[in-house]
């Protein structure tokens, strides 16, 4: 119990000394109920770690063991995806079914179906995400992996931006919304104001960042100053946006001059991100940003004051709080600039790959963003990778159901199974064989992650 | 004990009070703050300024009564003016009372909030209609359209206090409709019954549950996580389902036979009430009794005391011999269970096919109506209630034509779930161990 007073006491002062001490003291209560997991739970009576568990939206050993888990597991987490996808597919094949009539006559015929449908699509995915060689000269060949790069570049930033709020211990489940809300102030400058040539791409980019700044800081701020948990708050404002969003596209301010269809006027040529390799494809210079953004975030989180005390505030907030760190303030600035990065990837949409604003603008970037993080294991250069990867899935995938006519929909299911599997390492090693003779694998291999991660965060 | 140290600073957090506060007041776990007046203050202010003195000056008619009952009752006629202004002053009212608490140092008692949110929308639905082109509209229909509405969305919410109380948080509701909705089709479709379909979406959200139960409960991964993936792959499978087998084949695969509107004789011809209670389908009738039940469980049974004990405190439940986890995995299965029965309204009842995303969100919803509701079977009942209401008056008033863009009734029940959980309109809290996960020793 006398544990418990000191960081209230120390929470309570800072925060106090602005404002009347009724407020500063609901502000402690809320910093206080994020301890004791929402205040139900009496501080004093068991220490909340004690429970050996993790706090909603506060530390989480294994939300790290998911980031920091051992590459081997993710290869392995990947290949086991891409087979249940692959007998997914082979499932609903025609010729799968032809041959599973006689199965026990030929069993080799249905093996060899069941490989060829999985196979057929696969391949199919590769060509149109890396390398089509029936491409008609080395450009058209490359053309698919450019348009990996194109549909990448919101993924990575939008991703970065879930990261960076994993990293302080917050679920950014909301890139959604601030894509759209971004899209909106981006597309607005973009179409609205005539401006000359660099300055209105600049104020088109700035303009975006800080309206996805503001969908994320908004949430920062709720979150800081109530208590209220930032996943909700989240998935709410996605919603907002996107109603908000349809509202505009119904309103003239938004639409082309004498039409009532709701797209927006296409930007202005001065307003949209030049093509980084020629019209012949889709790339733009928001890929650019987004490695930018990908430094910049790696920055931040390894070579900056702030990064470290979010990444001091993720791994305990409670010790943080008592090192001195502002919690709230850190809490705020973490969701605005996660909403900034996904604000880049409403820009790279409206003024990179659309050039206009519908209200299919955030696609469903900013839930496979998520994924990414997830994948990427919230650090920079592993979104950015893992940003690659779903971007060649999507765009592969589209060409995969022109092809095969296998749904577009099956990236879905790999990509979900992937993070599944990559949280759960155990089970993957489980599957194939790779756990080590003792039988529960829960209690010591989280605490040997613990361990190795403590050093990392 | 320095709890009573801290605790002699006024407005300081009471821990030892807290969770028993919680249970008995509904309105403020912390003590009285002046969150909670204020707030009802504002609104009573809007309430005043828009639905009073700018409301315009046309008389809304509600209809009561539908063809079919044993009497007729009069449309209710209510000049949108003179009726905003009466019903603002009322809840300036209650919001003074509030303040007047307050100043006594006693929280608003629950009624209180429940009687502002009811005037409010009462003086909101006059402004609305008052303001139409046709300032009409059936209140009757209005009504049992929201239940209607509200039908997957209890369940779903169901699911979510089913889950949350004994200490997992379930995002996958969503999911969990989704499997529900498409299972029953595609079950009820083979079969050529109705009631196998319902009987196999709670197979299938119980099996989405499962995985939700054996991720987060035996390989400790974070809830959170494991159910946005869990919404994702949903929809993934069901998606890639559809397009390829049941598009390939939509007569054998995609054309359920629905559950028929089951109307119990006399007692469904009672104006207003009749519909809502006695003409439902056997999913709608349900939902009734999945609220009762869950409620008594929770509430009243050696079982619910476990499952909130657990949900609580799960070392404490240990102690006593209670098996959390197995305890956790059962109740999220059968939260799983629940929610797919939800989704069969989609396939079964609503709309006679599967398409692809056809719980459109409403996982989300649910999820919003359980928090609104307090992690309280009845209270999400209500909660779920409001968002349908909310849900079907967006459409009417489209075809009414009000000055109220549609989007922005669309927005209602996203805000009012942020102002819920931002504590505005009282403090809602989950169960303590929600989203932690129990390791043993």
């Amino acid at each position: 119990m006398s544990e418990k007073h000191p960081p209230q006491h120390a929470g309570g002062e800072p925060a106090g000394r602005a404002q009347q001490p009724t407020p500063a003291a609901e502000e402690t209560a809320a910093l206080v109920s994020v301890d004791t997991a929402g205040g139900a739970m009496e501080p004093s009576a068991v220490p909340a770690t004690a429970q050996s568990g993790q706090l909603p939206g506060g530390p989480d050993t294994l939300l790290r063991k998911i980031f920091t888990g051992s590459g081997m597991v993710s290869v392995l987490a990947v290949l086991l995806a891409l087979i249940i996808g692959g007998l997914l597919i082979a499932s609903t094949d025609k010729q799968v079914a032809t041959t599973a009539t006689y199965l026990f006559a030929r069993p080799t015929d249905f093996l060899a179906a069941v490989w060829n449908a999985a196979t057929r699509s696969y391949i199919a995915l590769f060509q149109g995400s890396v390398f089509n060689p029936r491409g008609n000269g080395v450009a058209a060949q490359f053309a698919p992996f450019m348009e990996t790069l194109t549909i990448a570049t919101p993924l990575i930033t939008a991703g970065l931006g879930v990261a960076l709020a994993f990293r302080a211990g917050l679920f950014n489940i909301g890139a959604q919304g601030q894509i759209i809300v971004a899209g909106i102030l981006a597309a607005w400058v973009g179409f609205a104001l005539d401006l000359p040539m660099g300055l209105h791409l600049l104020l088109v980019l700035v303009a975006g960042i800080i309206g996805g700044a503001f969908w994320g800081g908004l949430v920062g701020v709720l979150k800081a100053r109530t208590g209220a948990h930032e996943v909700i708050l989240t998935i709410m404002f996605n919603y907002i946006a996107l109603y908000f969003l349809r509202y505009l596209l119904n309103t003239p301010a938004f639409q082309r001059p004498g039409e009532s269809n709701p797209i927006s006027p296409i930007l202005d040529p001065t307003a949209v991100y030049p093509q980084i390799f020629g019209s012949q494809y889709r790339l733009h210079l928001g890929f650019l940003l987004a490695i930018a953004a990908t430094v910049l975030v790696w920055w931040l989180l390894n070579r900056s004051t702030v990064g470290f005390e979010f990444r001091a505030v993720g791994a305990n907030p409670k010790a943080a709080q008592t090192a001195g760190i502002n919690v709230s303030r850190s809490t705020i600035l973490v969701m605005a600039l996660a909403g900034g990065l996904a604000g880049m990837s409403g820009v790279a949409q409206v003024a990179g790959t659309e050039k206009v604003l519908t209200d299919g603008v955030a696609a469903t970037y900013g839930f496979d963003a998520i994924t990414v993080a997830l994948l990427g294991r919230s650090t920079p250069w592993g979104t950015f990778a893992a940003g690659l990867l779903f971007g060649a899935f999507r765009a592969g995938a589209v060409q995969m159901q022109i092809q095969t006519g296998t749904p577009i929909d099956i990236v879905l299911v790999v990509q979900s199974l992937i993070v599944l599997f990559i949280a759960a390492p155990p089970l993957v090693r489980a599957i194939f064989g790779l756990n080590p003779r003792r039988r529960k694998p829960a209690r010591p291999a989280k605490s040997r992650e613990a361990a190795t991660t403590g050093g990392a965060a | 004990m320095s709890t009573t140290v801290s605790s002699s600073r006024p407005g300081n957090p009471q821990p030892g009070n807290a969770g028993k506060d919680a249970a008995a007041a509904t309105v403020s776990a912390k003590p009285v703050g002046w969150k909670t007046p204020v707030f009802l203050a504002a609104f009573a202010l809007i309430a005043l300024v828009f639905f009073g003195l700018l409301a315009p000056n046309q008389t809304a008619s509600f209809g009561i009564s539908t063809g079919s009952d044993f009497f007729q009752l009069p449309a209710i006629q209510v000049n949108a003016f003179a009726g905003g202004l009466v019903l603002s002053i009322l809840l300036l009212g209650l919001a003074a009372y509030a303040i007047y608490l307050k100043t006594r140092g006693k929280p608003a008692p629950g009624w209180l909030t429940v009687a502002f949110i009811v005037l409010f929308v009462a003086a909101f639905l006059i402004w609305v209609v008052g303001g139409a082109r046709t300032p009409s509209i059936s209140l009757a229909g209005l009504i049992a359209g929201s239940v209607t509405l509200a039908v997957p969305l209890v369940f779903g919410s169901l699911s979510g206090v089913l889950c949350e109380r004994v200490g997992v948080v379930n995002i996958a509701i969503e999911g969990q409709l989704l499997g529900g909705a498409f299972t029953a089709a595609i079950v009820a479709s083979m079969t050529q019954n109705p009631f196998i379909g319902l009987l196999a979406a709670a197979v299938a959200g119980a099996a989405v549950s499962m995985v939700l139960a054996l991720f987060s409960i035996k390989y400790l991964v974070n809830q959170i996580i494991v159910g946005v993936v869990l919404n994702v792959l949903v929809s993934g499978v069901t998606g890639f389902l559809f397009s390829t087998v049941m598009q390939a084949n939509k007569a054998q695969f995609n054309s359920p036979p629905g559950l028929d509107i089951i109307e119990i004789p006399v007692l469904s011809s009672i104006p207003v009430i009749g519909p809502i209670l006695f003409r439902q389908s056997l999913v709608g009738y349900l939902m009734y009794i999945a609220v009762l039940v869950v409620w008594v469980g929770l509430f009243k049974t050696r079982w619910g005391l476990r499952v909130r004990a657990v949900g609580e405190h799960p070392q404490a439940a240990d102690t006593l011999g209670i098996n959390v986890n197995a305890t956790r995995f059962w109740n999220v299965t059968l939260g799983g269970a629940v929610a797919g029965i939800g989704g069969s309204f989609f396939t079964l009842v609503a709309i006679d096919s599967f398409t692809k995303e056809i719980s459109g969100g409403r996982g989300f919803i649910a999820l919003a109506a359980l928090i609104f509701g307090r992690w309280n079977p009845i209270g999400a009942f209500f909660a779920a209630l409001l968002f349908g209401f909310a849900d079907n008056l967006q459409s009417i008033v489209t075809i009414i034509g009000t000055p109220v863009p549609s989007q922005f009734m669309a927005m209602l029940p996203y805000l009012v779930t942020v102002l819920a959980v931002a504590g505005l309109v009282g403090k809602s809290r989950g169960p303590a161990a929600s989203g932690i996960p129990y390791v043993k020793g």
